[in-house]
């Protein structure tokens, strides 16, 4: 039987999954897959939120959360057009392929 | 309710000025004469109730605010209107005058275009609107926003013509040459404000009565020196006239606007409205009369030789307004405003009877190509000739009571010298307009009407030449181009009407002399020239008409006659009797008539050095060093600095978006390190 998860279980639990989506941001060379790490990197926000929330007895994290998922459905919607966009004038998904938006 | 007076031309203004295109000629011209004429309708009736209103301390006067336009501190100007003796004079002159001539160019203008005939009347009423503020003002402030006015309407008009470039010249020229006269009024208000604390006229004329004697007479004189340099731009006086013979180029019904109704009687109603602070200071009073009297000769010798029939009658202007100083200068304040009045009638009708030779002949100007136009044109000739001897100053006539008015008073105040070239003055007015009527009506056509194209080549170094060519451009569409046509009714009424004024006009100032009643004009017009409720005693009229004074007088008023007749029969010699001779002399004394042709030279000598020296130095020190060099360099530097800087920060700039990602990390780590480990 596991001990009754606390909260510092919860916010090491969200700093690994921030962590894990950070390196995917930096590290992986697919467009679509830094997305992913962003929304893991949302999410272990989210975690963090509710977290806190529980072990206060607050609501307002959870109302923050709500937000926070709106805007990232947007995000993702928004981001993978642009990524179609994106392979359709490049053919590749390689960020390191896009860097004409400079002087 | 005084503003009304302003605003019935202001409206007739908006009228042409936003709808004058589309309507009609009869229209666009018939509300412009009709602003005018109920303008002078309401004068009237003002004038009347001022007549019959209870005079306070002394003096009838009625005011009308319509708000308070600055308040600031010490500063508080009301945008106020005054009719007083004075100001009703000017607006009956104004607004009477020119509905005359409103009604003269709705003939004089038929041959413009409809949207141009519109443009030439919102102009016109726009004029009279900003003269009528003028004179109706009751502090400086409002004065200035008229006499800005018409500065601004003269230069739109005097280049109505502005395709033409000697017609858009002459604008800009009287523009900026009001200008420099301007900047001494600005100057002399700041300064009396300074002083004073008002701007009012009669707030002004009572701090100014109320100083003891002796006092601040330097500060006075050099208000009233600024004072006058506006006066002398915007009424053509030494050293600033030159702008008036070039405003030939307007058509000529301006002229007459200009010359007779508005714009040039504003600085000798200016030293009238203000001849209390002007009497404090006797030295400005000299200065006043000796350029007055300087311009008066100046311009009578100039006018002698000139042979553009509208020239003459621009320098005998200039002639008449210096007369008006000499009056303003030696005291006569009421003298000065009476030949202002009588000048008004009759230098209207000269230059609307020359407007109606102009159009008769097709824009012909020269008077060397004129003669014989007595029969053809009867009604302009009579009329002509009637305001000749009203300016020349035939006793009878409306000119000899006001000129005779300020020789006497110049001699009677002890200024022989300058009485002495006053007379000398009278005497080349009368000459040289009686040479303008005998060349113009007399003796035989010297040439015959010819289209204008070949006119114009032929004649080549005529002055007139180019100003003829616009000054009418209708000669070639009218097929008849031999007949001669006298005034169209419309013109013809408002010469009639100002002869007849040129005849009556002066009876209302007959000298004492002559009538024991008479100087009406004169007691009519001194409360005007007193501050009001101050020292009443010290205005007690000085009982001058002792017997030796009126012999004076008498013999004064002999020679003034004497001097016109002189002047007439002159005239008559050199170019009725015997032409020749008016040629050998010109010959005789060659050096002395090309000076007078060439104007003294006047225009060259500012040009070489005034207008040349700024040319100079704006192209090469202000252009060359200050704008080229300091300005925009000042700007260049900025911008190659900003250049510079980028060159280094745009290598920040990979287009990367993973390292633009990790240093935002590499930032927020940052950031949360120091607040977790400070």
């Amino acid at each position: 039987m596991l001990p009754e998860p606390t909260l510092t279980h919860y916010l090491i639990l969200s700093a690994v999954l921030f962590s894990i989506g950070t390196a995917g941001v930096f590290l992986r060379r697919n467009l679509i897959t830094i997305l992913l790490s962003v929304e893991v990197m949302l999410n272990a926000v989210n975690l963090t939120f509710i977290a806190v929330d529980k072990f206060r007895g607050t609501f307002d994290g959870q109302i923050i959360v709500f937000f926070v998922i709106t805007v990232a459905a947007a995000e993702a919607a928004v981001g993978l057009a642009i990524v179609i966009a994106l392979f359709r004038h490049k053919e590749t998904l390689n960020p390191d392929a896009f860097t004409s938006l400079k002087w | 309710m005084l503003y009304l007076i302003p605003l019935f031309p202001f409206l007739g203004f908006l009228v042409n000025v936003t709808l004058g295109r589309r309507l009609p000629k009869k229209v666009s011209g018939g509300v412009a004469t009709a602003a005018m004429a109920f303008a002078f309708g309401y004068s009237v009736l003002a004038v009347y109730n001022l007549l019959h209103s209870a005079p306070v301390d002394g003096v009838r006067s009625m005011e009308s605010t319509v708000f308070t336009w600055i308040s600031s501190g010490r500063l508080d100007i009301p945008l106020s209107f005054r009719l007083d003796p004075l100001s009703s004079i000017m607006i009956l002159v104004v607004t009477g005058i020119g509905t005359l001539i409103h009604l003269y160019s709705t003939a004089y203008m038929l041959e413009e275009t409809g949207s141009e005939y519109a443009r030439y009347f919102s102009y016109l009423n726009l004029f009279a609107a900003f003269m009528l503020v003028l004179v109706l003002g009751a502090n400086f402030p409002v004065m200035f926003i008229g006499w800005e006015g018409v500065g601004l309407c003269s230069y739109l008009l005097i280049g109505f013509w502005f395709t033409k470039p000697s017609a858009a010249e002459a604008g800009k020229k009287a523009f900026v040459v009001n200008r420099i006269g301007d900047f001494g009024f600005i100057l002399g208000m700041l300064a009396l404000f300074a002083t004073f604390g008002t701007l009012d006229f009669q707030g002004v004329a009572k701090a100014v009565a109320a100083l003891p004697p002796g006092t601040g007479e330097a500060l006075i004189t050099g208000i009233t020196l600024l004072l006058f340099l506006g006066a002398t731009g915007k009424s053509a006086q030494l050293p600033l006239y030159v702008w008036l013979p070039d405003a030939m180029e307007g058509p000529t019904p301006v002229s007459a606007l200009i010359h007779a109704a508005t714009m040039v009687t504003a600085g000798v109603y200016m030293i009238g409205r203000n001849a209390v602070l002007f009497s404090h200071a006797p030295f400005t009073l000299d200065v006043v009369a000796v350029v007055g009297v300087a311009t008066a000769l100046m311009a009578g010798t100039i006018g002698l030789v000139q042979n553009d029939i509208k020239r003459v009658l621009a320098y005998s202007t200039v002639s008449q307004l210096g007369l008006m100083f000499l009056a303003m200068g030696v005291g006569a304040f009421g003298a000065g405003i009476f030949h202002l009045y009588t000048h008004a009638f009759f230098k209207a009708l000269l230059f609307l009877g020359s407007g109606a030779v102009i159009h008769a002949l097709h824009g012909e100007q020269d008077i060397r190509k004129m003669g014989g136009l007595m029969k053809a044109l009867p009604i302009t000739f009579q009329t002509f000739f009637i305001g000749t001897l009203a300016i020349a100053g035939i006793p009878g006539l409306a000119g000899f009571f006001s000129k005779d008015e300020i020789l006497w008073k110049t001699f009677s105040s002890g200024h022989t010298i300058l009485w002495a070239v006053g007379v000398v003055t009278a005497f080349l007015t009368a000459t040289y307009m009686f040479r303008l009527t005998f060349l113009t009506f007399y003796g035989e056509r010297r040439a015959a009407p010819e289209p204008h194209a070949t006119d114009h080549a032929a004649h080549p170094p005529s002055p007139a030449a180019s100003a003829r060519q616009a000054d009418h451009g209708h000669g070639h569409d009218h097929g008849h181009g031999k007949h001669l046509h006298d005034a169209p009714s419309a013109m013809a009424i408002a010469l009639i009407v100002l002869a007849f004024g040129s005849i009556v006009a002066g009876y209302i100032g007959i000298p004492a002399v002559m009538w024991k009643d008479g100087n009406q004009i004169e007691h009519f017009l001194d409360p005007s020239f007193e501050a009001h409720g101050v020292a009443a005693a010290a205005a007690e009229p000085v009982a001058e008409a002792g017997e030796d004074h009126a012999s004076t007088e008498w013999a004064l008023m002999g020679v003034s006659t004497a001097v016109a007749v002189g002047g007439w029969l002159v005239a008559w010699f050199y170019f009725r009797r015997k032409p020749s001779a008016a040629d050998a002399m010109a010959r005789s004394f060659a050096g002395i008539h090309k000076l007078l042709l060439n104007k003294y030279y006047v225009d060259e000598i500012y040009d070489r050095l005034i207008v040349q020296p700024i040319k100079a130095i704006s192209s090469g020190v202000l252009w060359r060093a200050v704008d080229a060099g300091l300005i925009d360099g000042t700007v260049n530097a900025v911008g190659l600095v900003v250049r510079g800087w980028s060159a280094v920060l745009r290598r920040l700039q990979t287009g990367s978006m993973r390292a633009y990602a990790m240093s935002l990390f590499l930032g927020v780590v940052t950031i949360l390190g120091y607040f977790l480990w400070r």
